[in-house]
């Protein structure tokens, strides 16, 4: 991008290409988002390692602010995988506060002004989308991730031969007949959750991306179009403030939710 | 939308940050929270405790006082009786005194004027005995009249 784009639709699609490497053969699925996985690992280090820190200087007496302020968050996510858990996993807490705060932090990206990251992601690569999560690659890997887990905690809990059993059986009953119903029933639920679950936190991210970047062409027509499209800018970022925490929330309220479901008996 | 590689180097790192949190980060702060939980529950059933021994010892407190008014109360009744008793004692001892010195005082007055009386009768028997010898103008041999002279002053 030497030169800069010459129309919106160049802007746009400037803003929305990964730096995409090829890996062996190349091509197809043989490609890595070099953008997506080093912001991923990049936040992840950040927000872990911040968590990390704090536990390093964690008191039982009286907790300082940077203390209370994790616990809060701690007690909040533990909360509410409390209330909708009640299985004996020790795992749920711990995933269910991954989940939060590495979804929030990579939503929160969002706010990054895309064409002032872009000035200095352009001294090392073309391409280069921040946020994470803005990449159906990284909803699909969290939303698989949860679904595997799923799936163990069903086994863990009924057995893998009472899991296969309410696979054939449930909902409509113990019939052979019905075996086959009962299995498609309980296919489409199975691969309605991933799906569902990435692509909604995908669809909101991506989506906000793309007004910010529609906000962002009114700089193309002059100073007055360029501080409208700031207010209107500002505009949507609050309104983003509000999204970015929700989609975040929802995702590991879902992830607690599936884990909950998965470990019932029908 | 494409999906490729890169599902599965971010499930990797998702993983990664899952077991992290799992062993590094949740542990360590829950475990700081229950305890302080924990610490505030003693701290709470501590201070109740307290609260209840500090109403019992008012309520023995209450009791300790009204028996000590009691016990005064008792004690300045029989001081008064005491002292009442002490005073009409005391008078009745100084009355007897009083009585006794005066007793003591007449006595003495009446031995007092038996002396007197009787020196004043020797007095008068000599005076009388050198009357009478001035009358006779001669020497009253008293010797020889001393029965005479002790009948005289019997008389006086």
């Amino acid at each position: 991008m030497a030169a800069g784009p010459t129309n919106p639709t160049e802007y746009i699609q400037g803003h929305l290409t990964h730096l995409a490497k090829p890996i062996g053969d190349g091509g197809g699925f043989w490609t890595l988002h070099v953008d997506s996985v080093v912001m991923a690992v990049l936040i992840g280090v950040a927000s872990f390692g911040f968590l990390w820190w704090v536990t390093r200087r964690v008191t039982t007496g009286v907790p300082s602010k940077r203390q209370a302020f994790v616990e809060l968050a701690l007690d909040f996510v533990n909360g509410q995988a409390r209330g909708i858990y009640h299985g004996h996993s020790k795992l749920v807490g711990p995933l269910a506060l991954t989940v939060f705060v590495f979804v929030l932090m990579m939503n929160a990206m969002d706010f990054l002004p895309v064409d002032v990251t872009a000035k200095f992601t352009h001294l090392f690569a073309d391409h280069w989308r921040v946020v994470p999560t803005a990449d159906v690659n990284t909803t699909f890997a969290l939303a698989l991730s949860v679904f595997f887990l799923m799936i163990a905690f069903a086994i863990r809990a009924k057995g893998l031969g009472g899991w296969i059993h309410e696979l054939l059986t449930s909902p409509f009953g113990k019939f052979p007949l019905l075996w086959p119903i009962n299995l498609g029933m309980n296919i489409v639920e199975l691969v309605a959750k991933p799906l569902s679950h990435s692509l909604r936190l995908y669809g909101n991210i991506y989506a906000g991306e793309v007004i910010f970047l529609l906000l962002g062409m009114w700089a193309a027509t002059g100073v007055a179009g360029a501080l409208f499209g700031g207010v209107l800018h500002l505009g949507w970022a609050i309104f983003h403030l509000l999204i970015v925490p929700l989609q975040a929330f929802i995702f590991m309220m879902l992830t607690v939710v599936y884990m909950s479901m998965a470990e019932e008996h029908h | 939308m494409n999906i490729n590689l890169t599902l599965f180097a971010q499930a990797a790192a998702f993983a990664l940050f899952i077991w992290f949190t799992y062993r590094f980060v949740w542990p360590p702060l829950m475990g700081a929270i229950e305890a302080r939980q924990k610490h505030i529950a003693d701290g709470l059933a501590a201070s109740e405790a307290g609260r209840n021994s500090l109403s019992k010892a008012e309520v023995k407190i209450g009791q300790m006082m009204t028996e000590a008014k009691h016990r005064s109360a008792e004690i300045i009744a029989q001081g008064e009786k005491l002292k009442s008793e002490t005073v009409e004692q005391a008078k009745a001892e100084a009355k007897a005194e009083a009585d006794r010195i005066l007793v003591a005082a007449k006595a003495e007055i009446q031995q007092e004027m038996a002396r007197a009386k009787e020196s004043l009768r020797d007095q008068l028997g000599d005076l009388v005995v050198a009357g009478a010898s001035k009358i006779l103008q001669r020497e009253v041999d008293a010797k020889a009249h001393a029965d005479l002279i002790a009948a005289i002053k019997q008389q006086l």
